[in-house]
């Protein structure tokens, strides 16, 4: 792993973040509607709304509010939510492994659809199968993963109820968890009925926002493949003997995987942001809900929360792939 | 014609602005009329359906199919013009970018990535709630989030355009900058311009939908194919029947889209056409 190339990689993401923060609080100080005006009960006098401004920092000038802001949250401290009365990076971080679980299973989901219809399409090229997942691929593409999600309601869970449309976990069972990975948890200490029933909350949710990416990682995968196959290694493998699976997985796919993960490395940013509606359809226990919720409540701390952890997500999404692309290809690990 | 995709997909598109256009004579029921009898009334193909009402009524006993042809103008609409003015402002950077290169590339392409960190869909939520619900308001969030889309690709084929022998030619012959970049790198980006234009026009229409369906966009009196899903959202034990046709305009609509972007990717680009 190059250490330099990493670094200066770091140190781009600062600048962004800065940038993100400036309009961040630039565009939720022109938010129309006192937020004060919300908290306060009718009937409450001049006297007590002056001293929340004054709580809240609302009364300075808008400079020094900002230059307050950033101060306090270089160092973790994103204030207190307005709605919820509590620290907002403790609320963020309560939340934060329910969306990060749930795009994690939609990552490992779309990797799984996208690869496999990508080598199907190459093992059966010009034949049937490489039409049918064409065909997929097209309609998994032109459709957004809000489309995805609501059709999947409507079929699987009301026509046809197989399964779990709202929540994490039935909240009537009362189940405990020492951390907030309730997954990673319940698989760490072995409790697997536990995990079976967070999965099966997880499946649609995570489904409607793999199809998207996993069209992408399957079209990519197709195109890159296709040029790899006409390489004179895989003519030298396939005069060897070796079987058409064998050829396609042990020789082909690794050098065919760079521009995939190029390539699809944008959707997958596309995928951590679309957490946000899909976890408000579903009513899952996310970031992303919380940030619906709190741009509806006017909870202004929250919302700035929130939109920068996002940010910081994003960032480190690209610096992951950027990672897996230097892992991948030797050119870039030294060049 | 070898692209059967530009037919599907112009359909879906005609269709879609004669049922805008004409709604007034198409819609069987005034949209707002209510008619608290005759609430959540199923379809026609259900049992109990009134043949007054093809699609059935929502709660307040609304004709579905009428609320449904009414929303294809609000569709419609921020298709065209927020797509219109994102492709504008995106196009406009994104060449200035592209081919003056030096600190104006620097600071475009800064402001790209700070964009790129922003989830599209909270950043879009967040900007109806600063500017105020309505359709404007809509359209103005859709243009300040898309116009990277533009940006971003335009900036690449100037970059691209910068490189060839007919620029080399134009600076020769002593053409100015700005004539070079409005006069032949113009010219030179409008297929993919448009192929651009074709898909945002598909996305414009679901992040409306989106901002319905969270009760951001314009008033609940005008109806959209975001606010049915909504409203059916909340009664989809006692009446799924009101996210299915609006859900189904939604797909055709984006499936169509995106078959005459495709379509067009492939008739304009002559590499591919060869």
């Amino acid at each position: 792993m190059n250490a330099t190339y990493l670094a200066r990689r770091l140190l781009l993401a600062i600048p962004t973040l800065a940038g993100v923060a400036v309009i961040v609080f630039v565009l939720l100080r022109v938010v129309p509607g006192d937020p004060i005006a919300m908290m306060i009960p009718p009937g409450a006098g001049e006297d007590d709304i002056e001293r929340l401004r004054a709580l809240y920092g609302l009364d300075l000038p808008i400079w020094q509010q900002f230059l307050a802001w950033l101060g306090d949250v270089a160092v973790g401290d994103f204030g207190t939510s307005i709605s919820l009365r509590q620290n907002v990076l403790g609320l963020v971080l309560s939340r934060l492994p329910a969306t990060l679980e749930l795009a994690a299973v939609a990552m490992l989901l779309a990797l799984a659809i996208g690869l496999t219809l990508g080598l199907v399409a190459t093992r059966w090229r010009g034949h049937w199968p490489e039409a049918g997942t064409d065909g997929i691929v097209g309609l998994a593409l032109a459709v957004p993963d809000f489309l995805w999600a609501l059709v999947f309601v409507l079929l699987l869970g009301v026509a046809w109820p197989v399964l779990p449309i709202s929540g994490r976990l039935d909240p009537r069972l009362g189940l405990e968890f020492t951390t907030s990975f309730y997954l990673i948890e319940s698989l760490v200490t072995g409790r697997f009925a536990v995990a079976g029933m967070l999965l099966s909350h997880l499946l649609l949710p995570a489904t409607a926002l793999a199809l998207p990416l996993a069209s992408v990682i399957a079209r990519v995968l197709k195109t890159s493949m296709a040029e790899v196959m006409g390489e004179d290694y895989i003519l030298m493998a396939r005069v060897k003997g070796f079987g058409a699976w064998r050829v396609i997985l042990g020789e082909a796919l690794r050098n065919a995987l760079i521009p995939t993960v190029t390539l699809s490395g944008v959707q997958f940013t596309f995928l951590v942001g679309g957490t946000v509606l899909i976890e408000r359809i579903f009513s899952y226990p996310g970031i992303g809900n919380m940030a619906i919720g709190a741009v509806i409540e006017r909870d202004l701390p929250l919302i700035q929360g929130l939109i920068l952890t996002f940010a910081v997500l994003f960032i480190a999404v690209n610096l992951i792939i950027d990672m897996a692309m230097v892992w991948l290809d030797p050119r870039v690990r030294h060049g | 014609m070898a692209e059967p995709r530009i037919w599907a997909g112009g359909a879906v598109l005609a269709t879609l602005v004669a049922v805008a256009l004409l709604a007034p004579w198409l819609a069987p029921h005034d949209p707002l009329a209510q008619d608290l009898l005759a609430g959540q009334l199923p379809p026609f193909w259900l049992a109990g359906a009134d043949p007054l009402y093809p699609l059935g009524t929502d709660s307040l006993g609304r004709d579905l199919l009428s609320r449904l042809i009414y929303g294809a103008r609000v569709a419609l609409t921020v298709a065209v013009v927020a797509s219109a003015l994102a492709a504008l402002l995106g196009t406009a950077l994104g060449l200035v970018a592209g081919w003056f290169g030096g600190w104006a590339d620097m600071a475009i392409s800064r402001l790209i990535d700070i964009w790129m960190a922003f989830p599209p869909v909270l950043l879009s939520i967040v900007l109806v709630a600063v500017i105020g619900a309505g359709l404007p308001a809509v359209i103005i969030a859709i243009v300040i989030v898309d116009w990277t889309r533009f940006a971003r690709v335009i900036r690449a084929e100037a970059i691209q355009q910068r490189g060839r022998d007919y620029i080399t030619s134009a600076v020769t012959i002593g053409l100015g900058r700005w004539a070079i970049l409005l006069r032949e790198i113009l010219p030179n980006v409008l297929p993919l311009l448009l192929v651009l234009l074709t898909l945002e026009m598909g996305v414009a229409v679901i992040v409306e939908a989106i901002l319905s369906f969270v009760g951001l966009s314009v008033s609940s009196d005008s109806p959209t194919w975001g606010g049915l899903i909504a409203e059916g959202r909340q009664y989809i034990h006692q009446a799924w029947w009101v996210m299915v046709a609006p859900i189904c305009c939604l797909i055709v609509v984006v499936v169509g889209l995106n078959a005459l972007g495709d379509g067009l990717k492939n008739a304009l680009d002559p590499v591919l056409r060869r």
